[in-house]
């Protein structure tokens, strides 16, 4: 029972994590709970798929199809993030005023809310596949599911989601006129880590060779694979081993959104003035 | 004037991409012909051989299969690889030439499943 909890709480965790800030981020939103629902199940689904066909994926492009198939995920991950800070920064302002005014749900809320449903579902796939596969072999070499494997695994995911309910319990109680900047920079530090890690498997499959020098060696300080070091890892990207080229790749990262986001911010000749 | 802004930032921005393109290709060591070949076996729980040796400098190929009936993820943070490989299934991780030392591996779905690469 014990390993079925452990790898299942592991993996819906850090899934968790994202979709208690996505839950957080969308708070003001009405109709997010549907949206980030429909992500969940499609991810599910999708894991299952990717599970079923891991052999043949891993075949593909001569042996990298795997690592080809994490990265381009990732890469699309970090592609919606940063849409939807620049879409805030944009938009965010006069969402909340036209929300404050007629109180009712607002079309234009559900293109951000369509970006962060794809991020919740590359998110649940990605740690659902190796869910699955892992529960699939313990049934299959046991011959089937049983009680203490199913209890496991549930309470794993029980477990999980308890970490989702206390991610955004915990965001929402931010004041307001913080919760903005709070989300977006939340979101910006999910996009660089994904990024870090799509380069990661690029240079696994051998396709980014440069810069692979590790940088440093934290693993004393904080493993990567212990729960903590795996939060920091999803939340901010800690790595305890990064190579150069991560490290680029997640300071890239965090200069293009900022400055994407300052571009298309509101122009001040459109905000009203005080004086 | 945004709407300048950001078609004058976005030329210059691929101009940029392309620049770093060709010098990342421009900088990508050559084919590796002389790799080295390792075979790995995943059973019971063990990594078979649980200790590996490669010679350094040289680019190693490790084939691993997986010969238990339960998938498995073969991990190290020490050389940066993490892949999952399905029960009965076989993959290859590509490793880059390697300074010499010794390299920790394991099983990320069963942790006390331990290997090491050492390059002399």
């Amino acid at each position: 029972m014990l390993p079925s909890l452990l790898i299942v709480f592991r993996e819906v965790f850090e899934a968790g994590l994202i979709i208690g800030i996505v839950m957080a981020v969308t708070s003001s939103v009405p109709g997010r709970g549907l949206w980030v629902a429909g992500g969940v199940i499609a991810g599910v689904l999708g894991a299952c798929v990717v599970a079923l066909f891991t052999g043949g994926l891993s075949e593909l492009f001569g042996g990298s199809g795997q690592e080809l198939f994490n990265a381009g995920i990732l890469g699309f991950a970090v592609l919606m993030l940063g849409w939807h800070n620049v879409w805030m920064a944009r938009h965010g302002r006069e969402m909340a005023a036209e929300m404050r005014a007629a109180g009712q749900a607002v079309v234009t809320g559900s293109k951000s809310l369509a970006a962060l449903a794809v991020v919740v579902m590359i998110a649940v796939l990605r740690e659902g596949s190796e869910v699955v596969l892992f529960l699939y072999g313990v049934a299959a070499a046991q011959g089937g599911a049983d009680l203490s494997m199913a209890a496991g695994g549930a309470v794993g995911l029980v477990l999980g989601a308890i970490v989702c309910l206390l991610t955004y319990l915990g965001l929402i109680t931010i004041p307001t006129r913080y919760l903005f900047a709070v989300t977006s920079t939340l979101i910006t530090l999910l996009a660089a880590g994904m990024a870090a890690q799509a380069i990661a498997f690029l240079q696994q499959a051998n396709i980014l060779t440069v810069f692979d020098e590790t940088v440093w060696n934290t693993s004393w300080l904080l493993s990567d694979s212990s729960l903590l070091g795996r939060a920091l890892h999803t939340l901010i990207g800690y790595v305890d081993q990064p190579t150069a080229m991560q490290l680029i790749a997640y300071a890239a990262t965090l200069a293009v959104i900022l400055v994407l986001m300052r571009l298309f911010a509101v122009p001040p000749a459109q905000r009203p003035r005080a004086a | 004037m945004i709407k300048r802004t950001v078609m004058r930032s976005g030329r210059s921005l691929l101009a940029a991409t392309m620049l770093a393109s060709a010098a990342i290709l421009a900088a990508a060591p050559a084919c590796a012909d002389d790799a080295v070949t390792l075979s790995l076996e995943i059973k019971d729980h063990r990594f078979d051989p649980a200790e590996l040796h490669a010679p350094p400098g040289k680019p190693i190929t490790l084939r691993v299969k997986n010969a238990s009936s339960i998938a498995a993820e073969i991990e190290s943070s020490d050389v940066h690889f993490e892949k999952v490989i399905a029960a009965g299934a076989e993959a290859t991780i590509r490793v880059r030439p390697l300074q010499p030392g010794r390299y920790n591996f394991f099983d990320d779905f069963h942790h006390e499943t331990q290997g090491v690469l050492v390059v002399p």
